[in-house]
């Protein structure tokens, strides 16, 4: 299980969080359509280092962006998702 | 191809069995093939068999990293059947399954197909309602299906925990008796030794490093034994097709995530079906060899590692214990997991790739062990003559910008939750 350090609460275990989605995916409001089938379909699917979107769902509820390997679980930055502008 | 048999069986015993030959050659790879397999799994295996014995076609390769079988065809729960929703998926998981009920005959190789029932479990009103309606869909698709009550269920399956307040309260099931369970072991062994038997070539411990692509035509792959050539080369190879897609340059709906089995030790007979719960999320079977097999959700996140985490066993056996009080008293032997690759429909996608030439079996995210034999069929019909069979057409890669989805779960655009 994968120890996730929380910057609200600390490391916490896997158990208390949820994958959500590859930051690579994520959406623009307005975002053409083309845009989406691109970020949505065409996808890295990194084997090695990714960029993810983690929620600290059983905890803080916080979404957290993580730099994370896909092979070996090493966790390399935890951060919390920048302010909307 | 020596042909098995009883007596064979028999005759070879009196010597010790030591006059059986090679089931299927060693062979040095070539310099060029008319088609290329990538992935010696049931899929890749199944399809090379089809393209030599169905299409008559000889000059025919299957290339595979590690050895035959070592990936998801020997990691899964071998569960087999086709009581689904959809049309498109009921099509596709049926013409697997009639395959299934010749496959020993055809390879001459006992995969151990046994129809002992595949039971989805009913917990409330709204189960049974769902199960209902999953159940008219099949028997108006020309399915079998049964609504089994509350009673049927506990005369069905006894060791069931059927009072009234168990944890998971079971109100009726829903049976496809078609459906079972199969050695999956012996469908990689069966398939491999009729494919070689036709003069496929077998290649393992030869992994695909890149492609040889040239005007947008691929021109074969090049390989840890050297460059191969190809006019048409077919990916099979589960978790890894984003990996392998992504050297042609093609970039693929799929994320891929871990899917982990559990067994228990072996004891006597106890579970003659299959028994799922789709909203426990819990598979439980007993192998020949008497383990009790036991399944759950995938892990739900990106990783490669087939490291499954702890909370799932936990949760998997947690689960199974409600439901059979009596598997509380066994050990747990082993727990494995594979690398499945998550389509973004819960839907396979057979087709050709963006680049001339190249052919696509994967996505088939944790449901493709039962689908191998219609699998290989469809794919080398699509290999053979470019075209896609009727039942393959649904699973075009442009089906998710065209919108045209063929999503089971009614789960949107994501990989998990399914």
């Amino acid at each position: 299980m994968q120890l996730i350090t929380c910057p609200h609460c600390g490391p916490r275990a896997q158990a208390e969080f949820e994958f959500d989605r590859a930051v690579e995916s994520v959406l623009a409001l307005d975002a053409t359509e083309a845009e989406a089938v691109a970020r949505l379909y065409r996808r890295e699917n990194p084997k090695g280092w990714s960029w993810e979107l983690w929620r600290h769902s059983a905890g803080c509820g916080v979404f957290l962006k993580l730099h994370r390997h896909t092979v070996t679980h090493e966790i390399a930055e935890v951060s919390l998702l920048d302010a909307a502008p | 191809m020596k042909r098995y048999s009883s007596l064979g069986l028999l005759t070879a015993g009196l010597t010790g069995h030591t006059s059986w030959p090679r089931a299927w050659r060693d062979p040095t790879p070539k310099t060029r093939y008319d088609i290329v397999i990538i992935g010696g799994g049931g899929h890749g295996l199944a399809t090379a068999y089809n393209l030599a014995k169905r299409h008559g076609l000889r000059n025919i390769a299957v290339l595979e990293k590690g050895w035959i079988g070592g990936g998801n065809t020997g990691r899964n729960t071998t569960i087999v059947r086709s009581n689904y929703r959809l049309p498109q998926m009921q099509d596709l998981m049926e013409f697997s399954l009639k395959l299934w009920e010749t496959m020993t005959d055809e390879l001459n190789y006992n995969v151990m197909f046994s129809q002992r029932g595949a039971i989805f479990l009913g917990h409330s009103d709204s189960d049974m309602t769902k199960l209902a309606e999953r159940g008219d869909a099949m028997l108006a698709r020309g399915l079998d299906a049964e609504l089994l009550s509350r009673d049927q269920v506990a005369k069905m399956i006894p060791v069931l925990d059927m009072s009234r307040d168990a944890r998971f309260p079971i109100e009726g099931g829903l049976n496809q008796p078609r459906g079972g369970s199969a050695r999956h072991d012996a469908v990689a062994w069966g398939y491999a030794r009729a494919a070689d038997a036709l003069g496929v070539d077998i290649i393992q411990n030869c992994e695909v490093t890149g492609f040889s692509i040239r005007g947008g035509k691929g021109e074969g792959v090049e390989t840890t034994r050297g460059t191969i050539g190809a006019d048409r080369v077919g990916i099979c190879v589960a978790g890894h097709s984003g990996q392998v897609a992504g050297l042609a340059g093609v970039k693929l709906p799929v994320e891929s995530q871990l899917l982990q089995a559990f067994v228990t030790e072996p004891i006597k007979p106890m579970i003659d079906t299959v028994i799922m719960s789709q909203s426990v999320h819990c598979y439980i079977s007993q192998s020949d060899k008497g383990e009790v097999v036991l399944g759950g959700d995938p892990d739900n996140y990106p990783t490669y590692s087939q490291r499954g985490v702890p909370m799932r066993l936990e949760q998997v056996a947690g689960e199974a214990i409600a439901l059979i009080p009596a598997l509380s008293k066994l050990r747990m032997l082993r727990s494995w997991a594979g690398t499945t690759d998550m389509s973004f429909d819960g839907a396979p996608i057979l087709d050709e790739l963006p680049v001339e030439g190249l052919y696509l079996s994967g996505g088939w995210c944790y449901g493709g062990f039962k689908a191998t034999p219609g699998s290989g069929w469809l794919f080398a019909d699509h290999l053979a003559t470019g075209e896609a069979h009727p039942v393959a057409k649904p699973f075009a890669l442009d089906r998710f910008e065209r919108g045209a989805t063929v999503d089971e779960a009614g789960a949107g655009p994501k990989a998990r939750d399914r």
